[in-house]
């Protein structure tokens, strides 16, 4: 089996008295797809959101390329109220924020997508390009850095056809229809360099054929980048055609995993989603 | 249209300008109030700029700038001042030892004083820029009247002459204090669009996004807090190179207000829009709308509304027009063009003819 490119060890995330994701383990490994699926209110993007550094996990730790990214365990006001599982097993704190995070090589998409809504199409991909690049603020403002802006618009401008919105490069991005919003947040994302992209929620909204093309353009984008990909989806067409392996959340409860035929026959996943009958 | 098109147009448009200058620079006794207008127009629009930067492109509500204009324009003068002329200046309490006999040339001061507001700035910036939206505003707004007030304070009348000011500040021509005033805007242009400039923009639209692309928000907003006060410093400065003698009671949130008054009626977000209603405003407030102070006379009656202050009512009225008007500011968020400017000339014909057929319409 490839390396183990992300790992989440018992996150747990607590808000106030709420225990939204609850014990969660995953492993994401090179190369896979991976998808996190359950039903409405389960705590998937909160488990996302703790991967990428947006929120501080109550407890646990998350290893990126098998670099301890994020640890946390329960203090304060929280140590009395912790509700979950493995108190004391943690006792570290390490905080990398968003930024940090995607420097090292995770990138991600936003369930409601968050594009720089006034800039143009080729403006959303390029700022992409700012956080890798050297030049300082003076170099930058006095144009010393051509070579380096030249060459970041031409790799813009190469992303845009591969996601194919180079026409549209002008045009500003939330005059764009919702479908090819959806594509610019991926090669805006594709354009910070990742080894890992999480994609939340990306056929949100999109009807069947849209969605059979986003199946085809991820599968596209994940061979021609060498990407790992992890995703929310609500889409199970989308989410057992593309899927290695599968997790289930309930109620913040991992509830199962595996590939997509084992997670179409588990019972404790039917149940989660269609319910158990009353007389049971 | 062609590249060499524009060329010609903007070295037609410079060349006319600095005859301009030459014209009233020979003629100044006669123009006296245009000579006034502009340089003062032109220095806020500097500080108008540099306030932009931070609200307009960043995104960044900060209602300090008069804070770090008082900052600059004293850093300004106490090194300027001829050690000569000293004596006469702090005639109070005298001048500290320290700093009597330190003199700086005119241009290393402007850097200084832009250098110190920074400096401020920075320090205050990593508490302060913790805060979003309003908060900020306040915070800012308390800086800025902190440093009036310590500059105003008896405690330091070796230093900055406390409540009575400063004067005797050597004059710059109106070349010298022009070219300062568009050599800091073109620096401030080159900033918002390089790659720094286009991160600024991206915290300005969304900010959880901007950090999922890796930009660092804290160390971002800093240094667009950094060099917009560092430029706020240096309109400082040059407001008083240009008036030869301060004192802080310039620097009330009035002119903050001001300043914010500019940006708004320019556009949040072009930096055209700033420099251009800066000159507007300047004019409109200082010199077109003079008549209306004066008394007026026709046939005989006395217009009863024509008294001093005047003015000022119109100022408001006009301005409030502008905004129904222009809901987003003279430029909104776009730059002046040659393209822009020659399509609005052809355009006007059929505005007025549109706006005819619609009062016809109307009528029907």
């Amino acid at each position: 089996m490839s390396k183990t490119i992300l790992k989440v060890e018992d996150i747990t995330m607590q808000f106030g008295g709420v225990v939204a994701v609850n014990n969660f383990c995953m492993e994401v490994h090179e190369g896979e797809i991976v998808a996190l699926i359950g039903p409405n209110g389960a705590g998937k993007t909160t488990a996302f959101n703790v991967i990428t550094g947006v929120y501080a996990p109550t407890n646990g730790a998350v290893y990126f390329d098998e670099n301890m990214i994020i640890s946390n365990f329960p203090q304060g006001k929280m140590k009395k109220m912790y509700a979950g599982e493995n108190h004391g097993k943690y006792t570290k704190k390490v905080e990398k924020t968003p930024d940090q995070i995607t420097k090292l090589g995770v990138a991600r998409t936003f369930q409601n997508i968050r594009l720089f809504k006034s800039l143009t199409v080729f403006e959303n991909v390029l700022i992409a390009k700012h956080m890798r690049s050297k030049a300082n603020v003076f170099s930058a403002t006095f144009r010393m850095n051509g070579k380096e802006e030249k060459k970041n618009r031409e790799e813009t401008m190469k992303l845009l056809e591969i996601v194919g919105l180079a026409d549209l490069k002008d045009e500003i991005a939330s005059s764009l229809p919702y479908g090819k919003q959806r594509h610019l947040e991926i090669a805006r994302a594709l354009a910070t360099e990742p080894k890992l992209l999480l994609l939340d929620e990306p056929a949100a909204g999109m009807n069947p054929q849209e969605t059979d093309e986003l199946t085809a353009f991820i599968k596209r984008i994940k061979e021609q980048f060498g990407l790992t990909v992890f995703m929310i989806e609500h889409h199970m067409d989308l989410v057992m055609e593309i899927s290695d392996r599968i997790y289930v959340l309930d109620f913040g409860k991992p509830i199962a995993s595996g590939t997509p035929d084992e997670i179409q026959n588990n019972k404790r996943v039917i149940e989660a989603y269609l319910g158990v009958p009353e007389d049971e | 249209m062609k590249k060499t098109t524009k060329m010609i147009c903007t070295l037609i448009a410079a060349a006319a300008f600095i005859a301009l200058l030459v014209f009233l620079e020979s003629n100044k006794n006669k123009y006296g109030m245009a000579v006034t207008v502009l340089q003062k127009g032109f220095i806020l629009a500097v500080v108008a700029v540099s306030m932009n930067l931070l609200n307009g492109f960043t995104g960044l509500f900060s209602l300090g700038q008069a804070g770090f204009m008082a900052l600059g324009a004293y850093a300004y003068a106490i090194f300027t001042i001829p050690v000569e002329s000293r004596g006469s200046v702090y005639y109070i309490s005298g001048i500290h030892p320290a700093i009597e006999n330190i003199e700086f040339p005119m241009v290393v001061a402007l850097i200084f004083a832009g250098l110190v507001a920074a400096a401020f700035a920075a320090v205050i910036g990593f508490p302060v820029l913790r805060l979003k939206s309003d908060y900020l505003a306040i915070a800012t707004l308390g800086f800025s009247e902190i440093i009036r007030a310590f500059i105003a304070s008896p405690q330091m009348d070796q230093i900055t002459n406390g409540s009575y000011g400063l004067k005797s500040i050597p004059a710059a021509n109106i070349y010298m204090v022009i070219g300062l005033c568009i050599v800091c805007i073109t620096i401030m242009a080159m900033l918002i669009n390089s790659s720094y400039g286009r991160a600024f923009k991206a915290i300005r639209e969304d900010e959880i996004a901007a950090e999922a692309m890796g930009i660092n928000l804290l160390k971002h907003k800093e240094l667009a807090f950094v060099i917009s006060s560092f430029f706020a410093g240096i309109g400082g400065a040059l407001l008083a190179m240009f008036m030869r003698s301060i004192d802080s009671s310039t620097f009330k949130i009035a002119l903050t207000y001001d300043i914010l008054l500019i940006v708004v009626i320019g556009g949040m977000g072009s930096i055209t829009g700033s420099v251009l209603s800066a000159l507007l405003v300047t004019a409109s407030k200082e010199w077109w709308l003079r008549f209306f102070d004066e008394p007026l006379t026709i046939a005989g009656v006395n217009i009863p509304l024509f008294r001093n202050g005047f003015r000022m009512v119109i100022f408001s009225i006009l301005l409030m027009v502008v905004v129904l008007f222009y809901r987003r500011g003279i430029m909104g968020t776009n730059e002046f063009s040659w393209e822009g400017l020659f399509g609005l000339i052809k355009s006007i014909p059929k505005r007025i003819s549109s706006l005819f057929r619609k009062k016809e319409g109307a009528a029907k």
